[in-house]
């Protein structure tokens, strides 16, 4: 396909060549799949367009004909006024329109009825879509679907559900051509599978990547601190920055963090140069505000987190700053992707290590930018929890037979080697429950039709399903309004739990302000204004990273250097010292120091296995420790060490490191454990067994609703193999607890382990003792801190 | 024989009576030897897939009864008074599986039950026992829901639980509500939420002096407030 005549022109009179990537995406228009990978500003989208632009202009039939699936709602929203130019200054005859959460019932009604040529949807759009009756209607005609950011969907559930719901459409519309469009990843083949239908070719496009991005290591007055998350101690320096640039992005690991150094930046910011705040639990509202201002130039800088990775075109970013360690050298890319969306130029970016070992972690990352050596973690199999969800909302849009569903699934990537059994279990769930008990019988969710077809047993069940799409589960959170309730501006929201430890007059901060905690009236945290005073800290739901395989084995690799003259002075010392009084860790070895200090023992294990599978390292060794009568008290973990303390010494620390007894203490652990209890909650709204606390649901109290928890902890009593649990196991070893990396370290080392006897602190420990997050050894101590706590409050109150 | 304290329960006096609160949920009145339980909610996983809702592991009807049977092997009450809401709606009464029927009917077997109508079960069930919309014993008052204005006064319906800090641990418990006019019992139903105790109307129910009695690994009393 070549650029037609009227397109030719549209982009002469504005003096823009074609890029090499959208010619070749037009000239393979016919591919049934396509991946293209191009960096931000590569013009990706335009490319990802332009084959059904043409292809619809010389032949407008009407319907349906090109599908554009985003993450984000408001990409969608971006995308549409961008597609809207061009179309009208060529007065092309194509209807473009979105559809996501945020769009009118009356307006959806209106789509499904008479559909626009382009529609721009989000997977649980598409998911909810796809459970209609008249979904074959709907789609009748559909002749190409764009997926963008591809490699972000690609890497959490949202992408399991897009690719059930692409094999759905592939069932649908047998000739519909896959488009992927993707930032720079480490295995485009791995992302082309996930993208095409199982077994099936795709071709990859990759744009000329541009010039290699400026980047460096901020330079800062003051050495960063010896432990903690902030990066304070730059505020001079990034401020100085923010004076010499146009627009600068100040990325952040936490929420917390970034509100912390909002906070500061403001009060250090005497030219009351115009800075903003953006993330994720701050209000619509607020986030609209500071995205408008943003578009229209009107801010010199903005703090981010994770919610600003993707999308919209902020135009004129010429500077990025990550705060912190980046974690991950692929994200750390994309990132700085974001300054300076010409194509051509090189994006400029500066790192600010936190504490003194990200300035090692930075640096790491700093060779691997350069090198091109990105990160990421294989993708496991797609989850069964979204299948059970699929299966429910395949009932919902109609009966269906089991052995076509199964091949269905099949050909969606993630589940290409889905066995029968596995599907047969998930099917067998969404049916009638799966439990040992056959309690269901009359109240089957989906019963067989004599033809062997499956349907919902009561037609009502078809609108729960739809309410409960989407595999997004948010934390439980609260909102936070301004005083008085009814009238007061929202703020944005806290965790529940974080809302529950707050007592009236408690002050913390949110979107850079500091409130005063006043009351709790119908599920909103009421506050008021407390300019100046000290505030407690949200804890938001932001996750928290591990660093990467990949950065931790460079980490790993520049210890094997004889000295470090690319590393600040203070760091190459600290290095140099940990040397020459103990060891620094190696690859293929398992450093373990201990050491006694201020009365107790202490344990410290250099596995670098990332922030999760430390913390799960520690509470494995200290289960083990307690039953060795080793009395451990607390530990506490990093990314790179897990520091363990307790009363008695451990002479032999390589009998705690076996890794079958560890795995041992791993499945009795797991059962009872916090994180499954979470990973639960999770799984089982996904897939559909506990229903979402909508909106203004939770209001009318909470008797009606319990914890998921009470539902685990029976599910474990009775039916210990139900089929939620197996997905909970195999879910939580993916996810936060990690053990793979744990079990991947053990086998490196195979028992090499090198145990440092010392008679103080070592250098690299040191800054552990600064870590927050220690985690206390559950049992006994547990009830006698209530019970301590409860006396003191009766006494307290004249009560006892 | 039982220790008359243990950590088990928590002794507390009400209109001049000692009633005791169990780490169960379970109130037991010693010198009446009557136990009295609210909001079993038996049924409640079988109601909401009969209407269409999720499919709720099968067991909360098994796990309720078996924690009752455990109280009453216990203390072996002349009396058992189930405070409302016992079950979870009045088809649940009906449709109880036989298994579960089998069971309530041995554990009502040699002793006087009290059905305390609630509102979710209006209906007496068919079961044997007494139906009653309450019940005066002596100085005290037992019915589902709390009146504003009752001395002596023993009430279920609000499933009472307390969340917040202590100890550095964050803590939510089921609870009972007490001060000198009236207790609350918590919900003693496998499959029961809670409601806040500051919630405004537990807090306009209570007196200044109301104590919490957590209910869980230990019966642990603390200030309602505090």
């Amino acid at each position: 396909m070549a650029l037609p005549p009227p397109f030719a022109d549209w982009f002469a009179a504005r003096g823009w060549t074609v890029h090499p990537h959208q010619t070749a995406m037009l000239t393979r228009a016919d591919a049934p799949s396509l991946l293209l990978i191009a960096p931000t500003g590569g013009g990706k989208t335009l490319a990802g367009f332009l084959p059904s632009l043409v292809e619809i202009s010389e032949n407008s039939a009407h319907g349906l004909h090109t599908l554009y699936i985003s993450p984000l709602k408001a990409l969608t929203a971006d995308i549409r006024r961008n597609l809207g130019r061009p179309i009208e200054e060529m007065g092309l005859p194509i209807r473009v329109e979105d559809r996501t959460g945020d769009t009118s019932q009356a307006r959806r009604r209106r789509q499904r009825a008479d559909p626009p040529h382009i529609l721009l949807t989000t997977p649980e759009s598409l998911a909810l879509l796809l459970s209609y009756e008249d979904a074959p209607r709907i789609f009748a005609g559909l002749r190409r679907v764009i997926v963008d950011e591809l490699h972000a969907l690609a890497e959490s559930k949202r992408g399991d559900l897009l690719t059930l719901g692409l094999a759905r459409l592939q069932s649908l519309c047998p000739g519909l051509r896959r488009v992927g469009l993707s930032a720079t990843v480490e295995d485009p083949p791995a992302l082309a599978s996930f993208l095409a239908p199982t077994g099936a070719p795709c071709e990859i496009l990759t744009a000329d990547p541009g010039p290699p991005p400026d980047i460096a290591m901020l330079d800062t007055s003051a050495p960063p601190p010896w432990a903690g998350g902030g990066g304070r101690h730059a505020i001079p320096a990034v401020l100085d920055q923010i004076a010499r640039h146009r627009t600068t992005l100040i990325f952040h690991n936490t929420r917390a963090q970034a509100e912390l150094f909002f906070r500061d930046l403001w009060l250090a910011n005497e030219d009351a140069l115009p800075i903003a705040i953006h993330h994720g639990s701050l209000s619509r509202e607020a986030r609209e505000k500071v995205e408008t201002a943003m578009t229209e130039g009107r801010l010199r800088a903005v703090v981010c987190t994770g919610s600003l990775d993707l999308g919209i075109d902020w135009g004129d970013v010429d500077l990025v700053i990550q705060v912190g360690a980046p974690k991950n050298v692929k994200r750390l890319v994309q990132r700085i992707g974001r300054a300076n969306h010409r194509y051509n130029a090189p994006s400029k970016a500066l790192l600010v290590p936190a504490n003194r070992f990200e300035v090692v972690e930075c640096m790491a990352a700093l060779d691997a930018v350069r090198a091109g050596d990105l990160d990421g973690e294989p993708r496991g199999p797609g989850a069964r929890d979204v299948l059970c969800q699929h299966i429910l909302a395949t009932a919902a849009a109609g009966p269906f037979d089991a052995e076509a569903l199964f091949a269905e699934v099949r050909s969606a990537g993630p589940y290409a080697d889905l066995t029968r059994p596995r599907f047969d279990a998930c099917l067998d769930f969404a049916a009638t429950g799966g439990y040992a008990l056959r309690a269901y019988d009359r109240w089957q969710r989906l019963k067989q039709a004599p033809d062997g077809h499956w349907g919902l047993r009561d037609p009502r069940a078809a609108q729960r399903i739809r309410m409960n799409l989407g595999t997004i589960v948010e934390e439980e959170t609260l909102k936070v309004r301004l005083r008085p309730a009814r009238g007061g501006a929202p703020l944005g929201e806290v965790e529940e739990a974080f809302a529950a430890t707050l007592t009236p007059g408690d002050t913390f901060l949110i979107g850079g302000q500091v409130v005063r905690y006043e009351a709790l009236r119908e599920m909103v945290v009421e506050v008021s204004r407390s300019p100046g005073r000290d505030p407690k800290i949200a804890v938001f739901a932001g996750t928290k990273f591990a660093t990467s395989t990949r950065l931790a084995k460079r980490i790993l690799a520049m210890f094997r250097a004889e000295d470090w003259p690319g590393l600040p002075a203070h760091t190459a010392d600290w290095l140099a010292l940990q040397r020459r009084v103990s060891a620094l860790p190696e690859r293929d070895r398992l450093l373990i120091e201990t050491f006694p200090y201020e009365g107790r023992q202490h344990l410290c294990v250099y596995g670098f296995a990332g922030r999760n599978a430390q913390q799960t390292l520690g509470l494995l060794l200290t289960r083990r420790m307690e039953a060795a009568g080793l009395a451990p008290i607390s530990f506490v973990a990093s990314d790179y060490a897990t520091l363990i303390w307790g009363l008695e010494p451990v002479d032999a620390p390589s009998d705690l490191m076996d890794s079958n007894e560890l795995y041992t203490a791993f499945a009795g652990w797991l059962a009872g454990n916090a994180v499954m209890k979470r990973t639960f909650r999770t799984s089982a709204v996904i897939a559909g067994l506990i229903e979402r606390n909508l909106p203004g649901q939770r209001k009318t109290g909470r008797q009606a609703t319990f914890s998921s928890d009470i539902l685990y902890d029976t599910l474990m009593r009775y039916d210990p193999d139900h089929v939620l649990l197996e997905i909970t196991r195999e879910e939580a070893m993916k996810g936060l607890v990690d053990f793979g990396r744990i079990e991947a370290m053990l086998a490196r080392v195979r028992g090499r382990i090198d145990h440092r006897r010392l008679d103080r602190v070592s250098p690299l420990a040191a800054p552990l003792f600064l870590e927050a997050g220690r985690v206390p050894v559950k049992g006994a101590a547990e009830q006698r801190l209530i019970d301590e706590a409860a006396a003191r409050l009766m006494t307290a109150a004249g009560l006892s | 024989m039982r220790l008359k304290q243990s950590m088990n329960e928590h002794p507390f006096p009400l209109a001049g009576t000692v009633l005791t609160a169990r780490a169960s949920g379970a109130l037991w009145w010693e010198a009446e030897r009557l136990l009295a339980v609210s909001d079993l909610h038996l049924g409640k996983a079988d109601r909401l897939a009969r209407r269409a809702g999720a499919l709720l592991p099968p067991y909360d009807t098994h796990e309720t009864l078996t924690r009752l049977a455990a109280e009453i092997e216990a203390l072996a009450p002349r009396t058992v008074i189930c405070l409302g809401d016992s079950f979870d709606d009045d088809d649940a009464a009906r449709d109880l599986p036989e298994p579960a029927t089998d069971r309530l009917t041995a554990l009502m077997a040699g002793r006087r039950w009290i059905w305390i109508s609630g509102n979710h079960d209006p209906a007496p069930p068919d079961l044997g026992g007494t139906a009653l919309a309450e019940l005066a014993l002596g100085p005290l008052r037992f019915r589902h829901i709390a009146e504003r204005e009752a001395e002596g006064e023993v009430s279920g319906h609000y499933h009472p639980k307390m969340r917040r800090r202590l100890g550095g641990q964050s803590v939510a418990r089921p609870c009972f509500l007490v001060d000198c006019r009236r207790a609350i019992l918590p919900a003693f139903g496998a499959y029961t939420g809670g409601l806040a105790t500051h919630a405004p109307v537990l807090d306009a129910l209570m007196g200044a002096d109301a104590l919490a009695i957590l209910t869980g690994p230990k019966a642990l009393a603390l200030p309602m407030r505090a």
